[in-house]
């Protein structure tokens, strides 16, 4: 498979460009819904227009009304929403969740799915425990207590968990510590008893919550897959996130640069464009170096996972790890250097080159950062 | 079975049957390569074996017409041959910049005469060039060169000297730029051939801070170079005054091919090597060795997204510079680190342990990766004005 779009997934990308440009841009839904304080993060309206456009379905199979496209489509729809820092529950639902149901029964996927399709639902993922990414360690235990299950524990960083119909949960149910097996995926629905949020607002202004479990009774039919089966379901829902997170760090990545290079061509100093430096313009060729590799690898890392069923998936597990730290390097430096390049005006609110570098800096956290990533490269390779 | 794959089930027939086992050995030393020539010796009957079968078949050359030494294949197919060679790990069966550099100039702007001559002497590995492009004044500013050729009728008398020829003392011809309008900077320089045996050619091998002289001054005095070798076969490319022509698309050619290369050996992952050959890594080193890896890994995609927007022409064309950019700093952030992981061993300069200094040398020769066919620097100043669109200095 050439490393480029397709006729198809070119068509997506010009439409998800064209949409996210118009109806997700930074004035009409970031700003906008930060400068209200609005508690969920996002607009609604915005993901029922989602859901009008195909996207909200992207990962979910024909068969229970979705698309049925791969990561590398869903990444499409993700460098547009990077570019535009369009605030959405597109990440959490409609990868991290879908991928997770897709795994689940037909019960399952029939009760959460079409409201994901449609638009009208929104759905978290619960992993993290504390405030680095550890998929490994999970100690939010679920033991079984009649037909069913009771959740304890603690999750952390769970985007977009207060606004939330259903939150993926990933708790242990047998084993200690680190171990590979007896880990179970829940189907938590919001109205769940005894589960409490400490909702936060973060630096880029979406929300996120501290959850907290004190016995949450779940029916044994809120399982997706196999009780102590759930390993390899959340590593393909990790693999997934991390691939889109990367997708979209890639567009915040091309956004912050083409307004920075913009900048270089307006702005005069010494009676010059500064672009005319040459100490800007190789600044500004290496950073075009960095974003152009960091697109490539993504795009790598989402054919190897979309074919991971056919085997190579070792290699998939790998290139996901150097997208998502080659992305995040190539990102932070997008940022830092669009933050510098435009000098005074890089620091005020009313400039936009200050949003991306906030929501780089989520981004960068999310399922994982370089440091974490390269460290899995590594472990991967055998060193 | 689609044609390609018949054809990949028959390229691996004829290697198997073909290709003799020493030469699937990874390359070591220079004298494993064979770049042909006049005085060119095999280092054994392996070598001598494998590129007669090469010359043969037209696989010095694959992706060459039939009529001018080559085999014909179509880009495809030379891929095949190229992925299913890399996959027994073949040598290339020779080595030289007739392939690489003056045979693609002659495919572009050369004359019949010139093709049928030159590039079969080139597929056959008859005559081995070398280039004649830098001065010891113009480096990354290649085009103020001063070398000059004098009209004398029926050929130019050329005096004045180049640096950084690449192996010009084992060399039979040089592709060299000569100036021929000292009143034109762009439109005054010729793209000539000629034989380094001609009277009043010169050389003089550059120790460097590797301990090797693969680069040698190439001194020319009073060398007559003929305008003509007969019949449709000119002494030089394209037209008198526009060898910059030539040289610009060479250089580009070039830069396509260091970003090819780069996809190779240069920038594969490292870190797993560095454990098996030295078994204790530091905390600190690994973690460095892990950002290599990111970085390289994340390149060689690159390199394959690169190869094949080239193949479909979608790339931008200023992409080789960008290539060539990244490649080789990786290449030299790789050889640090080789050094760091090895320790005082890596210090030995002829010691057997290290096949006569291998690590030192090859980590001191990786920082002309970098000054070679084009500087960084340069190549930032390309990718900022032609992809960047930045505004002239």
């Amino acid at each position: 498979m050439p490393l480029f779009h397709d006729e198809d997934q070119a068509m997506l990308a010009d439409t998800a460009a064209q949409f996210m440009a118009e109806e997700g841009s930074i004035k009409k839904q970031l700003r906008h819904w930060r400068d209200r304080d609005c508690k969920d993060g996002f607009g609604h309206g915005l993901w029922k227009q989602f859901a009008e456009m195909g996207f909200t379905g992207i990962l979910v199979g024909e068969e229970d009304g979705g698309m049925g496209m791969g990561n590398v489509e869903a990444g499409i729809v993700l460098e547009q929403i990077g570019r535009n820092l369009t605030p959405s529950p597109f990440l959490t639902s409609s990868v991290l969740a879908a991928t997770a149901l897709g795994q689940g029964s037909a019960d399952l996927r029939g009760r959460y799915l079409p409201g994901l399709v449609s638009g009208d639902s929104v759905f978290a993922v619960a992993i993290d425990e504390g405030a680095k990414h550890h998929p490994e360690r999970i100690k939010t235990m679920a033991e079984k207590s009649g037909n069913g299950f009771r959740l304890s524990g603690q999750k952390d960083f769970v985007v977009q968990g207060a606004s939330a119909d259903m939150i993926v949960v990933a708790a242990r149910t047998a084993g200690s510590g680190d171990d590979e097996s007896g880990i179970t995926l829940f189907a938590v629905p919001k109205d769940a008893a005894n589960m409490s949020h400490d909702a936060v607002r973060l630096v880029d202004s979406s929300m996120a919550t501290h959850i907290r479990f004190d016995g949450v009774e779940l029916d044994g039919d809120a399982v997706i897959g196999e009780v102590d089966g759930g390993r390899d379901i959340l590593n393909r829902v990790l693999s997934a996130g991390r691939i889109g997170a990367a997708a979209e760090g890639c567009g915040v990545a091309g956004g912050a640069m083409d307004m920075t290079v913009d900048y270089l061509k307006q702005r005069k100093q010494f009676g010059k464009l500064i672009g005319e430096f040459q100490a800007l313009q190789h600044r500004a060729a290496h950073l075009y170096s960095e974003v152009e590799i960091a697109r490539a690898i993504t795009i790598k890392a989402g054919q190897l996972l979309d074919a991971r069923d056919g085997g190579n998936s070792e290699k998939a597990d790998l290139m996901v790890s150097v997208a998502k730290a080659k992305v995040g390097k190539a990102a932070s430096l997008a940022v830092k250097e669009g933050v510098q390049m435009h000098g005074g005006i890089g620091m005020t609110d009313e400039y936009d080159i200050g949003l991306y570098m906030k929501r780089d800096r989520a981004l960068q956290e999310f399922l994982g950062d370089v440091y974490y990533h390269a460290g899995r490269v590594a472990q991967i390779s055998g060193y | 079975m689609d044609d390609l794959e018949t054809f990949r089930e028959e390229t691996r027939g004829w290697l198997e049957a073909n290709c003799p086992e020493e030469m699937r050995q990874p390359v070591r030393d220079d004298d494993d390569v064979y770049w042909g020539g006049r005085n060119a010796a095999f280092k054994n009957d392996a070598q001598k074996a494998w590129f007669d079968v090469c010359r043969d078949k037209g696989y010095t050359v694959p992706a060459w017409p039939k009529e001018y030494g080559g085999a014909g294949l179509s880009a495809p197919q030379a891929k095949v041959l190229r992925q299913e060679m890399g996959r027994i790990g073949a040598r290339p069966p020779l080595s030289s910049f007739g392939i690489w550099m003056l045979g693609p100039a002659l495919l572009q702007f050369g004359t019949e005469g010139q093709k049928q001559r030159f590039l079969n002497e080139i597929a056959r590995g008859e005559i081995r060039w070398c280039q004649g492009y830098s001065e010891p004044g113009s480096g990354s500013d290649l085009v103020s060169m001063q070398t000059f050729g004098e009209d004398m009728g029926d050929h130019w008398q050329v005096n004045g000297q180049k640096i950084w020829t690449s192996y010009a003392d084992h060399a039979d011809w040089i592709f060299c730029l000569v100036r021929t309008d000292k009143d034109d900077k762009y439109r005054g320089i010729t793209f000539m051939l000629y034989d380094m045996t001609n009277q009043g050619v010169s050389t003089k091998p550059i120790l460097l801070i590797s301990g090797n002289s693969p680069f040698c001054e190439t001194f020319f005095d009073d060398v007559k170079v003929p305008k003509s070798y007969g019949e449709d076969c000119p002494g030089f490319v394209g037209q008198v005054n526009r060898g910059w022509d030539v040289a610009k698309y060479l250089l580009g050619h070039e830069r396509e091919m260091i970003s090819g290369m780069g996809g190779g050996e240069g920038t594969a992952a490292i870190g797993a090597a560095i454990k098996r050959n030295v078994g204790e890594i530091d905390p600190v080193l690994r973690a460095e060795l892990a950002m290599f890896d990111v970085d390289a890994l994340a390149y060689t995609a690159m390199g394959e997204k690169f190869m094949d927007e080239m193949k479909s022409g979608k790339g931008h064309p200023a992409q080789p510079n960008m290539m060539k950019y990244v490649g080789t700093e990786l290449n030299k952030r790789r050889h640090e680190l080789v050094m760091a992981a090895g320790g005082s061993r890596n210090l030995e300069w002829d010691s057997e342990e290290t096949s006569g200094g291998k690590p030192s040398r090859n980590w001191l020769r990786t920082k002309a990766n970098s000054i070679e066919g084009g500087t960084s620097e340069v190549m930032l100043n390309v990718i900022s004005k032609r992809i960047l669109d930045l505004p002239g200095a």
